[in-house]
């Protein structure tokens, strides 16, 4: 292994002037060299703290070993081991927290760039075009019907698929991915990964429904009294946009971040009039809220046009919620960021259209139940910033829908997340599984595929003891 | 899923009928509800009312006035072509009962969402009272049809070129003032003649349910494009409505709404409307 090395290779980045007028991915990826001597820098520890710190436990040191030898492609069947979605799990983990953040060589030096390897390796089976369809052992007879096709409902169909299981995928919007492609933008997960992935996927023998909203189009009872399904994973994510109920709201020009992103993304509204759909981007953008789902909204109105974007948030620096990288991506981009400020009025011009954001000052207090200070507004600090365009990024909460129109479906009644037992997935109706956002609320990419994941494995054992008397109580009380 | 156009035929000037082969569709379509659709690969997508489903055959009933590029596009497709998407049902069902006598108001487009409502009405055994305006002959809507099914058939014009001369909202006074008695008014079209009739029937009190059309994209509850102001709360009108209780909704802020991307539209349709002539 020979001498420590303290710091991380750098991962090319496309410049600032070039990326902000342009939606194309801004981090390039790592070259062969680079990877290698970026897996050089690991101890391979015998007890290493990376995995437990994953929130799927990916064998790290294992497959950072064949990196190291330069096998590239065992490497990735390493990871698939335990992620199937590694190309978009090394772009859009929040590392920090998870893997990275508990690597033993970020005590003293720069943590392995963990992700960045997980990314180079899925890349690289995908333009080698190794990604092979391992034949079906033994078919089996059910039919389990998926709802959206988000990363838990993908992951989860291709184990199902996998175990023989004749599996459906119903989406209600036009592609599938969820907020893959709908939310987070092209120039962090271009959106050939995604199809790539789905794409691997419907190769299992997966069949794909798009345009079909379950509870609407389908219940969920009919598709399992009618139409012959025998269990069911929802993984329909949390995709209702929160406002924060202050007047003038309603003004044109204030838009939900989902509006804004899926206008700009599933709908390519930035290739206007190429594409139909519009979106209004003036010159002065304000973003309320700092999680991932600010950062992109930010960044994309950027790119959109806007000369002046500003993240408007309640609290400070150290409490935001978005990925590090992406907030520093935002920061060089020439983001303005405004802490310790909270909306609590818009003014709008006599045609209706948003003119100025009034916000107050906001001090920390003491930490709430998130474990964060608690923002408290200073009283009488009020003051106005114009503005042209405003994105509401305050945070998804589920849609009703799906427990509105299902028999004996319960949901969180304070928070409207689905009620699942948190190690088999299982719902409150027999032979229906839940995970991903819909269940804990909005929350990461790589912890709705480990629950898709997981629930494949209860799906598989109920499907084959679904006779045993008392199941279902078996698997909602373990 | 290929969601095919079986037949189309021109119902008025720059108005179709449309009959498309979704199966899955039509099989839990109710009167009130509507579908999205997307004409081509770079389209948007746009909510229609679904005029009639035929749960049997797997058909679906569209009408739509041409307003603008999508509707422009989807007014040249021919039976036998395909569209690019078709989600639905969506949104509540109408709330439809036996109240007693019904007057149901449709101007311009409107006209088109109210046809599957005087079915269903109807078929509640209500005495069913249909007001039917346009601006003038030319532009009326559905006459055979909606005369047909309804008990009383009106039709107003703003040119008197047929009917009264004057608004919906005349001949809904004149019958008022003419002491029928009216336990309920649907009333669909133009902002402007939804936000008229609410101001006519609160005076009398009569209870008067409107069908919104705010601009949409998803029509599922998760963008928010959609929200509309009912009783001082915000409502998505694709997951609350499109119906509401007239005498509690924002007019004004729904007006303004949907202008909101008049400067875009135009860029889109005068585009469009080159790319056509261009071949
Ligand atoms: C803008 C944005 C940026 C983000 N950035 C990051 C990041 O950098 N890193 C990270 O780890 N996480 C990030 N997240 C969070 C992450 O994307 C989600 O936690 C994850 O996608 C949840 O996956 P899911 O499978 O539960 O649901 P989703 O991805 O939400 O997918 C749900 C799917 O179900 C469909 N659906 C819903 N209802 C129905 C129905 N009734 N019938 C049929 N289909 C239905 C929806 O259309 C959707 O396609 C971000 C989220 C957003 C919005
Ligand atoms: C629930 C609902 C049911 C509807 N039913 C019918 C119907 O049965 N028949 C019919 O002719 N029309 C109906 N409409 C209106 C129809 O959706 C619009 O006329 C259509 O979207 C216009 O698209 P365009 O590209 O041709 O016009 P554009 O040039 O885009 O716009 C013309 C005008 O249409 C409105 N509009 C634009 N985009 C949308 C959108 N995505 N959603 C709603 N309105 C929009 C705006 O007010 C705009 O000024 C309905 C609308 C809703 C919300
Ligand atoms: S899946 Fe995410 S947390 Fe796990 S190793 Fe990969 S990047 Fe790290
Ligand atoms: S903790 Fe760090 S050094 Fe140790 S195995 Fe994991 S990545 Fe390598
Ligand atoms: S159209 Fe998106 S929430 Fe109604």
């Amino acid at each position: 292994m020979g001498k420590i090395k303290p710091k991380r290779v750098e991962m090319a980045k496309r410049p600032v002037e070039e990326r902000i007028k342009s939606f194309d991915e801004v981090a390039l990826g790592y070259t062969e060299e680079e990877a290698i001597k970026e897996a050089e820098r690991c101890l391979l520890c015998p007890k290493p703290t990376c995995v437990p710190a994953c929130p799927v436990h990916i064998d790290i040191p294992g497959f950072i070993k064949w990196i190291q030898k330069g096998d590239f492609l065992q490497a990735v069947k390493v990871i698939k081991q335990d992620n199937p979605l590694p190309a978009v799990c090394g772009r859009v983990c929040p590392q920090e927290d998870q893997c990275e953040g508990s690597c033993v060589m970020g005590r003293k030096f720069e943590p392995i760039a963990i992700g960045r390897l997980e990314r180079f390796v899925a890349d690289y089976e995908a333009k080698v075009g190794n990604i092979e369809v391992q034949p079906v052992k033994e078919k089996r007879a059910e039919k389990v019907a998926i709802v959206g096709s988000g990363p838990s409902g993908l992951v989860c169909a291709s184990q199902l698929a996998q175990m023989g299981y004749k599996v459906t995928v119903f989406e209600s919007l036009h592609e599938f991915g969820g907020v893959l492609v709908y939310g987070i933008p092209q120039f962090r997960l271009p959106k050939d990964i995604v199809k790539r992935e789905v794409e691997y996927i419907r190769k299992l023998g997966v069949e794909f429904v798009k345009n079909f909203f379950v509870g609407r189009t389908r219940t969920l009872d009919e598709l399992m009294e009618e139409d012959g399904y025998e269990a069911v994973f929802i993984g329909t994510g949390a995709g209702l946009p929160r406002f924060q109920g202050i007047p003038g709201e309603n003004l044109l020009g204030i838009y939900s971040a989902n509006e804004f992103l899926t206008r700009i993304n599933l709908m390519r509204g930035y290739k206007f009039p190429e594409y139909d759909t519009p979106v209004k981007v003036g010159n002065t953008v304000a973003v309320i809220g700092a999680g991932n789902v600010a950062m992109d909204a930010a960044r994309s109105a950027l790119r959109s046009g806007a000369k002046k974007v500003m993240i408007l948030y309640r609290r400070t620096e150290k409490e935001m919620t978005a990925r590090a990288e992406e907030a520093e991506n935002a920061m060089e981009e020439g983001i303005e960021f405004h802490f310790l400020v909270n909306p609590v009025r818009y003014h709008g011009d006599e045609n209706g259209w948003v003119k100025e954001v009034e916000v107050i000052k906001m001090r920390l207090g003491e930490p709430d139940e998130s474990g964060r200070r608690r923002p408290i507004p200073i009283e009488g600090s009020e003051y106005r910033i114009p503005v042209d365009t405003v994105v509401v990024a305050i945070g998804q909460v589920p849609s009703p829908i799906i427990a509105q129109t299902t028999k004996g479906l319960k949901r969180h009644e304070r928070r409207g997340t689905l009620l699942a037992n948190e190690k088999t997935f299982a719902t409150t109706k027999k032979g229906v599984f839940a995970g991903g956002d819909v269940v804990t609320g909005a929350a990461t990419v790589i912890l709705a595929a480990g629950a898709g994941k997981d629930a494949a494995k209860y799906i598989d054992y109920y499907l084959k003891n679904k006779d045993k008397p008392n199941i279902w109580e078996e698997l909602t009380n373990s | 899923m290929g969601y095919k156009i079986l037949f189309k035929e021109e119902v008025g000037p720059g108005a179709y009928r449309m009959i498309i082969e979704a199966p899955h569709v039509a099989k839990n379509a109710q009167p009130g509800q509507f579908i999205v659709l997307r004409v081509h690969e770079k389209g948007e997508r746009i909510p229609l009312t679904i005029s009639k489903a035929d749960k049997e055959n797997g058909e679906i009933t569209i009408i739509f006035q041409v307003v603008g590029k999508s509707t422009k596009h989807l007014s040249l497709l021919n039976e036998g072509d395909e569209l690019q998407d078709f989600l639905g049902p969506l949104g509540m069902p109408s709330e439809i009962d036996n109240f007693g006598t019904v007057v149901l108001i449709g101007g311009g487009f409107g006209t088109a969402v109210l046809y599957p409502m005087v079915a269903a009405y109807k078929e509640a055994n209500n005495h069913v009272i249909v007001i039917n305006g346009a601006r003038n002959k030319d532009l009326l809507l559905l006459e055979k049809d909606l005369s047909q099914i309804a008990d009383e058939y009106y039709v107003t014009t703003d040119d008197g070129s047929k009917g009264k001369k004057g608004f919906v909202t005349d001949m809904l006074k004149e019958l008022i003032d003419k002491n029928v008695k009216i336990d309920r008014v649907f009333a669909v079209g133009p902002v402007i003649m939804m936000a008229n009739v609410a101001k006519l029937t609160k005076q009398h009190n009569i209870k008067t349910i409107v069908s919104l059309n705010p601009i949409m994209v998803d029509g599922t509850g998760m963008c928010g494009s959609c929200r509309v102001e009912v009783g001082g709360k915000t409502k998505f009108a694709c997951v609350d409505g499109p119906d509401f209780d007239a005498h509690e909704v924002n007019f004004d802020l729904l007006m303004k709404r949907l202008r909101m991307y008049r400067t875009e539209e135009k860029i889109s349709l005068e585009k469009f409307e080159k790319e056509i002539q261009n071949g």
